[in-house]
């Protein structure tokens, strides 16, 4: 072979000459969406710890899959294999070990459903719970926060999709990032890329989302309410309360098992007083490295063929949707709680019973404030802001034991 | 795609499944918040009981006499220590500094020597 055809030969293979071929103008265009993503993450620091992963993944994924399918580190072929019932490839992890790519590999994970969980198992050590447990009202503001979930559900029906991918769609409303993933691996999981980064992306928008629901919601009077300080919570409490959850919440909806159990084996960990390196381990290391693995795996789901699509734009607006009603039924909720307890509780609270923790909290704290510079409503919005966190794997659970 | 999973929902259906999936959240977490209260009621009349027990107990307990004067602990010695040092109408300060003095002057550490008293000599003694 000769040197021209020798270079020839190389640029013909090259990712350059690729990306003008056949469908590769998707994959620029999916690493265009990857850089702003990146940007997003870096300069306007939107969720960083998960929105670099992804946009990363995103990008690793694209780009690796122009330079050919023995190059590429994702596959897209071999998950639509997996995925295919009574394939000859179907739910074959064996497969995905022997072709797959770096991204492959740890896209199983997610694929198992261990990356939401453990990510849950370092919430649960992270969270105090004792704002909830002394003002256990906080729970049904929580799941009033979850009407966007089933608001957008039905929407996403309306717009076409079926009932496992309005079901997925739905769960952005919960605010609360592994437990979307975790639903829409089990539901839709075509879908992962676009819900993902939609849940994430609308989390770290919450302070611009809420602010102008709460001030439409409720009056002057409302915001300026201060509440009675908390009662102490003992440790007893503390070290009770993740087994009750445990043993309630996966009685009544067993579906809830991986993501209620290891949010409260979390709790457990950090509350006992006699496992605090396993607590600063889950909160930690742990939370870091799975951080990482489920950033990359879930933004390497964002190929060009998969993402670009009508669909797309769908989920990006009812997720939009999700989070606004969400909002909008904790702030209701908040006014009823108002109105029942004589002027006692600050509906701002209400807005918090959105997951996304602690970011809700700080915002009804801020609202509040700008109101009455000598309210303090943060300790108060916490205990919505967890039941939340209950709440969304409650409707998860709900939503994968009708559709799953 | 071929791997789509789930079947199109008629709207009524949808409309029941997301009434229903609301109502069972919001009745568990109404369920789950029951079970807190009471535990919390529980735990809080535990406190409450055990703070009153204490409280009975230390009101019944006798008058009892002022307390009986804690017998003061002989003060402990350094390791390799000579003893105090008896100081007569000096001061500690001073004391010290005298003792580092003659240690200086005599060229030896201090723990080699003993200082068994040091006394102010007044003018009208010498």
């Amino acid at each position: 072979m000769s040197i021209f055809e020798s270079l020839g030969k190389l640029v013909q293979e090259s990712g350059f000459a690729m990306m003008f071929a056949g469908d590769g103008w998707k994959n620029l265009i999916m690493i265009i969406i990857a850089c702003v993503l990146l940007y997003l993450g870096i300069k306007k620091e939107y969720e960083p710890l998960l929105m670099v992963g992804i946009a990363t993944g995103c990008l690793l994924a694209n780009v690796s899959a122009l330079g050919g399918f023995s190059n590429a580190l994702y596959h897209q072929e071999l998950w639509d294999e997996f995925l295919t019932e009574g394939g000859p490839y179907a739910h074959s992890y064996g497969h995905i070990m022997a072709n797959g790519g770096l991204i492959d590999i740890l896209y199983m994970g997610v694929k198992a459903g261990i990356y939401p969980c453990l990510i849950f198992i370092g919430i649960g050590a992270m969270t105090d719970f004792g704002p909830l447990i002394s003002n256990p009202k906080s729970l049904l503001l929580g799941a009033a926060a979850q009407f966007g979930v089933f608001f957008a559900f039905f929407g996403a029906t309306l717009l076409g999709f079926n009932g496992n991918e309005a079901a997925s769609i739905g769960i952005i409303g919960g605010a609360d990032g592994p437990t979307a993933i975790l639903t829409t691996t089990k539901l839709a999981p075509h879908l992962l890329g676009p819900i993902a980064v939609a849940a994430y992306s609308y989390m770290a928008l919450i302070p611009m989302i809420q602010p102008p629901l709460m001030k439409a919601l409720t009056t002057e009077k409302e915001r300026k309410v201060k509440m009675e300080q908390l009662r102490v919570v003992s440790k007893t409490e503390k070290i009770l309360f993740p087994i009750i959850v445990t043993i309630f919440v996966v009685l009544l909806l067993p579906s809830t098992a991986p993501l209620i159990g290891c949010l409260m084996f979390g709790n457990l960990l950090k509350e006992t007083g006699v496992t605090e390196r396993l607590s600063e381990v889950a909160q930690n290391a742990l939370m870091n490295i799975v951080t990482l693995f489920l950033g990359l795996s879930v933004g390497a789901t964002m190929v060009g063929s998969n993402f670009l699509s009508v669909q797309t734009i769908y989920i990006v607006v009812l997720g939009l949707i999700a989070f606004s009603f969400s909002t909008i039924g904790g702030l209701l909720v908040g006014k009823l709680m108002y109105r029942l307890s004589g002027g006692k509780i600050n509906p701002l609270i209400g807005s918090a019973g959105v997951s996304a923790v602690p970011m809700a909290a700080r915002v009804s704290q801020k609202v509040g404030q700008k109101e009455n510079p000598s309210n303090f409503l943060l300790m108060h919005a916490m205990g919505p802001n967890v039941a939340g966190v209950i709440g969304s794997a409650i409707a998860a659970g709900f939503l994968m034991s009708v559709f799953g | 795609m071929e791997n789509i999973k789930g079947e199109m929902l008629p709207v009524g259906t949808a409309l029941v499944d997301s009434v229903l999936g609301y109502l069972v959240v919001f009745i568990g977490l109404a369920l789950l918040m029951v079970v807190i209260i009471l535990v919390g009621k529980i735990m809080v009349s535990r406190t409450r009981r055990s703070i009153e027990k204490t409280t009975a107990a230390l009101a019944s307990a006798p008058a009892a006499a002022a307390p009986a004067p804690v017998p003061q602990a002989e003060k402990k010695l350094a390791p390799g220590s000579a003893g105090e040092v008896k100081l007569y109408d000096t001061d500690p300060r001073d004391a010290a500094m005298i003792m580092a003095i003659v240690a200086n002057r005599l060229q030896k550490p201090l723990n080699e020597l003993r200082f068994v008293s040091i006394k102010e000599v007044k003018k009208d003694e010498v």
